[in-house]
């Protein structure tokens, strides 16, 4: 820095030091001349302390109306009817409002022994109920445990609202634990994988990021939302401002709809088409969906193949088609779908091409592709679930379910050719009783082998529960895709879809926080649990049993990393080298036995009906009846069965 | 979804070549030893251990391809299915697999099980 011969500053700097030193203490020399008085005098140190410092009005955290009890105000206006989570210290004072100002009512608290069960929990839920729940964690620690969970939310598309506790104030924050437990942005951990996520300072903040979180992650394209909740701000009273404290009407945001230009020119390639396929993942959002994509494909006698993100197209309609319908298609319409590419065409994991594998095309040359995907209107950078990139005809940055209805218009607008319509429909018909003999016939195979075998786990299981309103919860551990293939999958409830981002741990709390909404709704709740989903996090068994919720969860337990046993058997092949098992069926670090689990006894332990191993496919079915009389009085089951690998 | 599947057209045309150049003859195996064998290398992993197949492999038995066609599809296979190499799979445990699968019986048929034809 230069030298400073400014005489004028160097006087008001000396005037500063004087009157600063004149306020702090006695004057030294008070008989000497007095210096000239600056024109502008700098503030006393009384003034810049009340212009600066923390306001003098009481400080207590204890006493007044608690801030928290605020957040509770708000929260309760969005009709939030449970709040699964792990008691933690950061958040407790907004604990202590929940479940005593709040009255532990909308929403209710769920006792979790995790926090990625509790973003599991609320994953599965919101596929039934269509509405979101919240969960509560440690910003720090607690966020780590939840970030698998809150990543499947995000790739598949589902709303949770996260909120950490937070301790920010470095100085007034208990020293030790809590000072570990807290950090400078707790958001930044999730950030990547979140629709939104904000840090309110204030109690009036606090209700404006709450209501705009919720309407964020309840736009489509839907997805997790986090906000950082700072301990003092939930401990402090709350204080006037001399502004009255308001909550924000909530209104939903009607979800983006497809250019009506784009769309008029995907019915015109859809109507012209001589074999036009359709394709959905998550497309049918809710029970009316699917009435729509039956309607499109109706009025096109165009198959449809349900890559089952969601429930999209009843498995029992003529149209239902399997994945390889594409290849004869002249034009494809993708409805929400996860990986266009991937869709179009096939990759191989041969080890050819320099041990990269082999990429190849399922369709015909000059295929004209259509999208609709509200996705497009938020892709994030750092994670990759956006696939592989696949250029497109037609493609609408727009939620699919929205638009469907002026697709449908547009498509009997443009009148399909009768006779293709005709000619299309027997195809699909014969085509269809082809599949389901085929898939029959091989369902048969190994009917009678021991382990069971997964064609004979679900189809058991089906028999046990056709007769009442079932919802199958979640299908976990890969079980050839019988359900899907063989079982009369007609309702949006009755296939919820898989994790998204295929983060193993899944299955049990989503299967839990589903079949919650399912109890509410008087439905009854299976799932395909497979066993190394459940033991990332077990405890979830114990929240089911705690807060009585009816779930029958069959074991699919191959006693296995099933998928990793073949990639590591795979590269010992690719290398001409023999897989060490050390002494288990499958490569070493992919078996999960010896010891084998005893599932049913660990489910036991934490209050659920349980049997097992059963190993005998005669014995699955008399145990099967006996577990859902269980479930249908409230209590949740579970049969450890152990299965053939796939 | 991560499955592995075979593509059929690839699959025949292994099949049709290795039928070609495969050896004339391979000495006739143990089904007892096969069935060891058949856990020993991993193929129950994508076929079941009754060799039923399911969405990661097809089904092996009943009624086998022909050893030739095996043999030959196991040693130059390039679909989703890793290669074979005798250095980790010999002709005598091929035999043995071989002759395990053919030795399972017929199952039910679809037609018979009232679960399957509901």
């Amino acid at each position: 820095m230069a030298h400073d011969t400014n005489p004028d500053r160097r006087r008001f700097l000396a005037g500063v030091v004087a009157a600063g030193a004149a306020g702090a203490v006695a004057p030294a020399r008070a008989a000497e001349p007095q210096p000239r008085a600056p024109s502008a005098l700098p503030p006393t140190m009384q003034i810049a302390a009340a212009e600066t410092g923390t306001p003098t009005v009481t400080t207590s955290r204890i006493g007044g109306v608690p801030g928290s009890d605020f957040m509770v105000d708000v929260i309760k206006t969005l009709g939030i009817r449970y709040l699964p989570a792990n008691c933690a210290s950061s958040y407790r004072a907004i604990h202590e409002s929940l479940i005593n100002y709040g009255g532990n009512k909308m929403p209710e608290f769920l006792s979790c022994m995790h926090e990625e069960s509790a973003v599991g929990m609320a994953h599965g839920y919101f596929k039934v109920a269509g509405k979101p729940l919240m969960t509560l964690c440690h910003g720090t620690v607690g966020l780590q445990h939840a970030t698998m969970g809150i990543y499947n939310a995000w790739c598949d598309r589902v709303p949770v609202i996260v909120v950490g506790g937070n301790d920010m104030d470095a100085a007034h924050r208990p020293p030790g634990v809590p000072t570990f437990h807290s950090a400078q942005d707790i958001n930044a951990l999730v950030r990547d994988f979140t629709k939104w996520d904000d840090t309110p300072v204030s109690l009036a903040h606090f209700a404006q990021s709450f209501v705009r979180a919720y309407k964020i992650a309840t736009t489509p394209p839907y997805g997790p939302v986090m906000i950082s909740l700072d301990a003092g701000l939930q401990q402090e009273p709350v204080r006037d401002h001399g502004e009255k404290l308001a909550i924000p009407r909530y209104v939903p945001t009607a979800p983006p709809q497809g250019d009506s230009g784009a769309v008029k020119e995907a019915a015109r390639l859809l109507a012209g088409a001589q074999n036009p396929v359709i394709v959905a993942d998550r497309c049918a959002r809710t029970a009316d969906g699917v009435k729509l994509l039956v309607e499109l494909a109706e009025a096109l006698q165009a198959r449809v193949i349900d890559q089952g993100g969601r429930m999209n197209f009843p498995r029992t309609h003529y149209l239902s088609a399997p994945p390889t319908a594409v290849s004869g298609a002249d034009v494809i319409l993708g409805l929400e779908l996860s990986d266009f590419w991937a869709t179009v065409n096939s990759y191989t994991d041969n080890g050819l091409n320099g041990g990269i594998g082999t990429n190849g095309i399922r369709i015909k040359e000059g295929t004209k592709l259509v999208s609709i995907s509200s996705v497009e209107l938020n892709t994030k950078a750092n994670y990759q679930d956006f696939q592989r990139f696949q250029a497109v005809d037609v493609s609408m940055a727009a939620d699919a379910e929205a638009t469907l209805p002026a697709l449908i218009e547009e498509v009997k607008r443009a009148g399909p050719n009768k006779a293709g319509l005709e000619r299309r429909a027997a195809a699909a018909k014969k085509a269809r009783a082809e599949g389901m003999a085929r898939a029959r016939e091989a369902a048969a195979l190994g009917w009678d082998a021991s382990p069971v075998s997964t064609a004979r786990l679900c189809m058991e299981t089906y028999a046990a529960i056709k007769s009442l309103d079932w919802s199958l919860v979640a299908s976990e551990g890969n079980v050839s895709n019988w359900p899907a293939r063989l079982w009369p999958i007609e309702k949006h409830h009755q296939w919820l879809g898989r994790s998204g981002g295929y983060g193993v741990g899944y299955g049990a709390p989503a299967s839990v926080g589903a079949a919650l909404a399912n109890r509410d709704l008087g439905r009854f709740s299976v799932s395909i649990q497979s066993d190394g989903d459940l033991m990332y996090a077990p405890g979830v068994l114990w929240t089911a049993a705690k807060h009585k919720i009816p779930l029958l969860a069959v074991m699919h337990n191959n006693r296995a990393y099933h998928q990793e046993v073949m990639h590591v058997q795979r590269l010992s092949n690719f290398r001409d080298r023999v897989a060490n098992t050390g002494g288990d069926l499958g490569p070493v670090g992919t078996s999960i036995m010896n010891p084998d689990i005893e599932y049913h006894k660990l489910a036991e332990s934490m209050g659920w009906w349980a049997k097992g191993p059963i190993k005998d496919p005669k014995d699955l079915g008399p145990a099967l009846k006996e577990a859902v009389k269980i479930v249908q009085a409230g209590q949740p089951a579970l049969l450890n069965v152990w299965t053939q690998p796939r | 979804m991560n499955s592995i599947v075979i593509p059929s057209v690839a699959r025949n045309l292994v099949l049709a070549v290795g039928m070609l150049i495969a050896p004339a003859a391979f000495a006739a195996g143990s089904a007892e030893k096969g069935k060891a064998a058949f856990v020993q290398h991993g193929c129950w992993q994508c076929h079941g251990y009754v060799g039923q197949g399911g969405i990661t492999g097809p089904k092996l038995a009943p009624n086998p391809m022909p050893l030739e066609a095996m043999s030959a599809f196991v040693r130059n296979t390039r679909g989703a299915m890793p290669p074979y190499q005798k250095a980790i799979l010999s002709d005598a445990d091929l035999a043995d697999i071989h002759a395990y699968l053919s030795s399972l019986p017929k199952g039910s048929d679809a037609k018979s099980i009232p679960l399957l034809n509901p």
